[in-house]
């Protein structure tokens, strides 16, 4: 060691220290400290993180675990600009890997490396919620750059070698449109003469929990849970002070609704934020944004702050005298299993996202062990309306046990990507037609973790009794290999599992490598019947008995295209005897480098002939 | 029916329940093993391992941090879950480097006994080779991380018995590992102690206490049975 | 009168064995089922095996039962393994050697060409050498196994309980006590 990476310089101590006076050394903010340190610094080194352990009364080792967990810090030197491409399958399906192969080409460095001279670094990073308008990448973790092309990547490289800080990119690039195709009442937003938020709240709390469950509403981040049974239960909890958190880690691939709401309905957001809070006697509110969505920040933080203005927010918030709710942004650092809700506390508490051991429920004893309502940007959007219009509204819409509209991020192969909202239980066939998509073979309808309808199934309804969703739509026709679809989603899985669990943290691995196996990525170059029962294995495992549900649904891709799609693994699994593991003929590299033999017995057959 | 003690049912055997008990500390004061790796009476569970997967009405929970409920009905030995310990313990054995041969822990540890009762005779899976350096900086403490197994119990025990927080968890997904809370990341410049708790609660042979390895005579180690040692 | 049919001893099964990268530790184990070796050669034959000194795995006939000790260090072993798969109608992984790469494999986190030419300097390159392979592998990673035998050695006893199983058709479970891996 001792070379320059384990001296902190003046500059990074100072800036480290500015960001550690402006959240008051809480070592609950570890997470925002190290992203605002990192947002100066460019990467997070070791000495820095000591000096950041130590000022938030942390040890060192702590705060290298939560620097290590999130996948958007960097505890290694990284470019000055660091780019990375969304590598969602449905980027994929846009060229993205050709265009990411491109710019690497002309920047002369590999994805994950550093240029020599520092200036720039490109890898890849899990969907980044831009589907409709893709292939998408990051910028500093910060901007985001949509609808790449070879022209726009030819561009970008020149910039990148010019050295051409990002302020001076062209701002057309960062245009995020809002993609809305159907609007029903989401995505119309709040009519003009609705009730304003006080006049909402002049009705007591349990009146407004009332209309929430006689709405019927359940939560609209894919578990379903009833969200008036979560308020309930969270008001009847034991403690003085209660927490609100808007679960804004909109991670889901091929998901990008809640980009939306927060961009265009913010307002509407806080308003069900705000009254979730009255109803269950809250006095503190977290926004937990994702770190893709930073972009979004400063807008966000303006409408928060014309709010207090409004004294929508605040002591005596909404006129409602005593009650005292203000609500604070988060964010993330890309780490998709902080969506589910205890993972997501701890990454609020600053520490590693892993869930948490249930019970207690948040609602029992979640963020600092208050009890905490945990909901989905889209829940809070609906709440909104509920509260004005009133439940049996929304409870007229949808079907008995799915009540209400539900949003759906649509990409994929259709010509018309971008947001359609329906009442739920429209059937997937419809949402199908109004897209534009033609010869579908397959839907995944929820995101990976959600289900692969195949055609025979479109007739099938989007409703929590039918094909539940999260609120991801992605579109595959028939020249798509769902295989690879699978894979994708595989690889996805692994590079997100928190490493708690055993069956997760390895299983997801070894799911990968079976698959690149299948795919003759890895091994033989041929696979056979052995591999497949491996698979069934894998996926059983995974099936029963994870910590959370990242682990659970890990394999539901796997399943579900194993089970409509067994030809395409059949047909990559021919060989009539086991195939070995390893490329045999590769592991004899070392040994001829060595001996600089090239004779036929320096050499191994790979694959086992029939 | 005041004056009964309320029980589930483990396998067909009614188990009582006090108050605040788990499903595997109530079998385990019935005298009913339920195979565990990363749990400790001593410190807070992990829900780690996930050996302790039973079914209870039906769902799969960890055994070791699910409240009992009076009333259910808890599987543990059964065929599928047998094989579902089985596939844990050869993930466990294929995601570190593990040889039991060479290991001082050998017949004294946890990994090794479960997975001999679990009838695991094979790795069933590949096995994934990480790249583990050894770390012996400390002059009483052996760290070998290839032996790891991610229980947490070692953390814990630094934690909440000694209160050192000597070890901390790092990285995700597959590269999840151990860290060391000192200026190197090494164990020698720890504030570890052989005397402390966390020193010796390892399941596994990854933290051994230094110059008492092999001590003890094979037959007479923590799991050796007439069977093993004829 | 015809004579009464002569009985038929039942065919003796065609067992072969061999050590890859192992120590014979396990064949060593294999001969420590002492007398009952008297029985043991009454019901089997071997094929290829060092008892034996044949050459090559089931060159006269398709034998029965492999047994393999040792992992795959070099391009040699992988052809023996092969070979055995291909001849033996039950292959097992005997020992922890075979099962997980054991003792050789813990070379694995070295480079084998630094290896090679640290040793040699000049590294020998003559083509009747098998090459090694970069890491030393498990054989289950190469070739399908039927059962596997653990322990470094396996016991005596679980030799002798695995042979009777196989011999008289029923698949073999080993007892407690015999699954062990030291």
């Amino acid at each position: 060691m001792g070379d320059a990476a384990d001296i902190m310089s003046e500059a990074a101590r100072a800036a480290a220290d500015a960001v550690l006076d402006r959240w008051q050394r809480d070592p609950h903010a570890l997470v925002q400290v190290l992203r605002e340190t990192q947002a100066i610094m460019h990467w997070l080194s070791r000495p820095l993180l000591a000096h950041i352990a130590a000022a938030l009364g942390l040890t060192r080792a702590q705060v290298e675990g939560v620097a290590g967990f999130y996948r958007f810090f960097h505890t290694r030197p990284v470019g000055r600009t660091r780019l990375l491409f969304s590598d969602n399958i449905t980027d994929r399906m846009l060229g993205s890997e050709a265009l990411l192969a491109q710019l690497c080409a002309r920047l002369g460095v590999a994805p994950g490396e550093v240029d020599a001279q520092g200036r720039f670094s490109v890898d890849r990073c899990s969907c980044t919620g831009l589907c409709d308008q893709g292939p998408a990448l990051l910028v500093n973790h910060h901007q985001v750059i949509t609808r790449l092309d070879a022209t726009r990547v030819d561009a970008l490289a020149n910039l990148l070698l010019a050295d051409t800080p990002v302020e001076q990119w062209p701002a057309a690039w960062f245009t995020v449109v809002d993609g809305v195709q159907r609007a029903d009442v989401l995505l119309s937003g709040l009519a003009a003469d609705a009730p304003t938020l006080p006049a909402v709240l002049a009705q007591s709390p349990q009146a407004l929990l009332d209309e929430v469950a006689q709405s019927g509403l359940r939560g609209r981040g894919g578990a379903g849970f009833p969200t008036a049974r979560k308020w309930q239960a969270c008001r009847d909890a034991a403690g003085d002070l209660r927490v609100v958190v808007c679960n804004a880690d909109e991670g889901e691939p091929g998901t990008f609704k809640d980009r939306v709401l927060l961009a265009f309905h913010a307002d509407a957001v806080f308003d069900g934020m705000t009254v979730a809070a009255r109803a269950v006697g809250a006095q503190q509110g977290f926004l937990y944004l994702r770190g893709e969505y930073r972009y979004l920040l400063p807008q966000l933080e303006g409408v928060l702050a014309r709010r207090r203005a409004q004294g929508l927010l605040g002591r005596d918030a909404c006129g409602v005298a005593g009650f005292g709710f203000d609500i604070a942004i988060h964010l993330g650092a890309g780490a998709y299993v902080c969506g589910e809700e205890s993972a997501l506390i701890e990454s609020l508490e600053g520490k590693r996202g892993t869930p948490r051991i249930r019970p207690p429920f948040p609602v029992q004893a979640g963020y600092l062990g208050r009890p905490t309502v945990v909901n989905n940007v889209e829940t809070f959007c609906a709440v909104a309306h509920i509260a004005r219009r009133g439940g049996a509204w929304w409870a007229g819409i949808g079907t008995a046990q799915s009540t209400g509209t539900k949003i759906h991020s649509v990409s994929g192969d259709c010509a018309r990507p971008g947001l359609y909202e329906y009442p739920l239980g429209t059937p997937i066939a419809q949402i199908l037609d109004d897209c534009g998509a033609r010869d579908v073979q397959a839907v995944q309808v929820g995101g990976p973790s959600g289900t692969c309808v195949p055609a025979a199934d479109f007739g099938h309804t989007i409703a929590f009794e039918d094909v539940p969703s999260a609120g991801a739509f992605m579109v595959f026709d028939r020249t798509r290999d769902l295989f690879e679809v699978a894979r994708h989603f595989a690889r996805f899985f692994a590079h997100e599992s928190c490493g708690l669990c055993t069956p997760c943290r390895v299983g997801t691995e070894l799911v990968v490598r079976r698959l690149d196996k299948l795919a003759h990525a890895r091994g033989a170059g041929s696979a056979s019947a052995f591999d497949i029962e491996r698979l069934h294995d894998l996926d059983t495992v995974l099936h029963s008995g994870t910590h959370c549900g990242l682990g659970a649904s890990a394999c539901n891709p796997l399943r579900d295209t194993m089970r409509h799609f067994g030809a395409a693994y059949a047909q990559r699994a021919t060989a009539p005897q086991f195939q070995p593991d390893v490329d045999l003929d590769a592991e004899l590299s070392a040994a001829r480098r060595v001996t600089g033999r090239t004779d036929a017995g320096a050499h191994l057959h790979t694959d086992t002939p029939a | 029916m005041s004056g009964v003690d309320p029980t589930f049912d483990l396998d067909g055997q009614p188990v009582a329940l006090q108050p605040g008990d788990t499903i595997l500390t109530a079998a385990a004061r019935a005298g009913l093993d339920i195979p565990h790796l990363c749990w400790s009476e001593e410190v807070s569970g992990s829900a780690s391992c996930r050996l302790c997967t039973v079914l209870a009405d039906g769902r799969p929970v960890a055994a070791c941090v699910t409240p009992a409920v009076a009333g259910q009905k808890v599987d543990c030995r059964t065929a599928s879950l047998a094989t579902q310990r089985l596939r844990l313990l050869q993930m466990l054995f294929v995601e570190g480097n593990h040889f039991c041969p060479g290991c001082e822990k050998s017949g004294n540890c946890v990994l090794q006994v479960q997975a001999e009762r679990a009838g695991m005779t094979d790795l069933n899976f590949e096995v994934l080779n990480p790249e583990r350096p050894v770390d012996a900086s400390h002059p009483d403490v052996l760290f070998e991380p290839n032996r790891c197994i991610l229980c947490q119990l070692c953390v814990r025990a630094s934690d909440e018995i000694d209160g050192k927080r000597v070890f901390a968890i790092g990285g995700h997904g597959i590269a999840t590992r151990l860290l060391i809370d000192s200026p190197s990341g090494r164990l020698g410049d720890s504030a570890l102690s052989v005397d402390d708790r966390s020193a010796h609660i390892c399941p596994v042979g990854a933290l051994l206490p230094k110059r008492v390895g092999f001590a003890v005579p094979i037959g007479q180690r923590r799991f050796d049975t007439e069977d093993t040692r004829g | 009168m015809n004579a009464p049919p002569a009985s038929t001893p039942p065919r003796k099964l065609r067992v072969a064995t061999v050590s890859l990268a192992g120590c014979f530790g396990c064949h060593m184990s294999l001969l420590d089922i002492d007398e009952r070796l008297f029985d043991l050669v009454e019901r089997i034959e071997f094929d290829r095996s060092p008892l034996t000194d044949i050459k090559t795995v089931g060159e006269v006939e398709q034998c029965d039962i492999g047994l393999v000790e040792g992992g795959l260090c070099n391009a040699e072993n992988v052809e023996v393994l092969r070979a055995f798969r291909a001849r033996c109608t039950v292959l097992v992984a005997v020992g922890a050697c075979a099962i997980t790469g054991g003792l050789p494999a813990l070379r694995n986190h070295l480079d084998v060409g630094d290896i090679l030419q640290s040793v040699y300097g000049r590294v020998p390159d003559d083509p009747e050498l098998p090459l090694p392979l970069n890491r030393v592998l498990p054989i289950h990673e190469v070739v399908h196994i039927d059962h596997a035998l653990p322990g470094c050695p396996p016991p005596a006893d679980a030799f002798w309980q695995l042979l009777q199983d196989l011999m008289a058709g029923r698949t073999p479970v080993p007892a407690p006590g015999l699954i062990r891996y030291d």
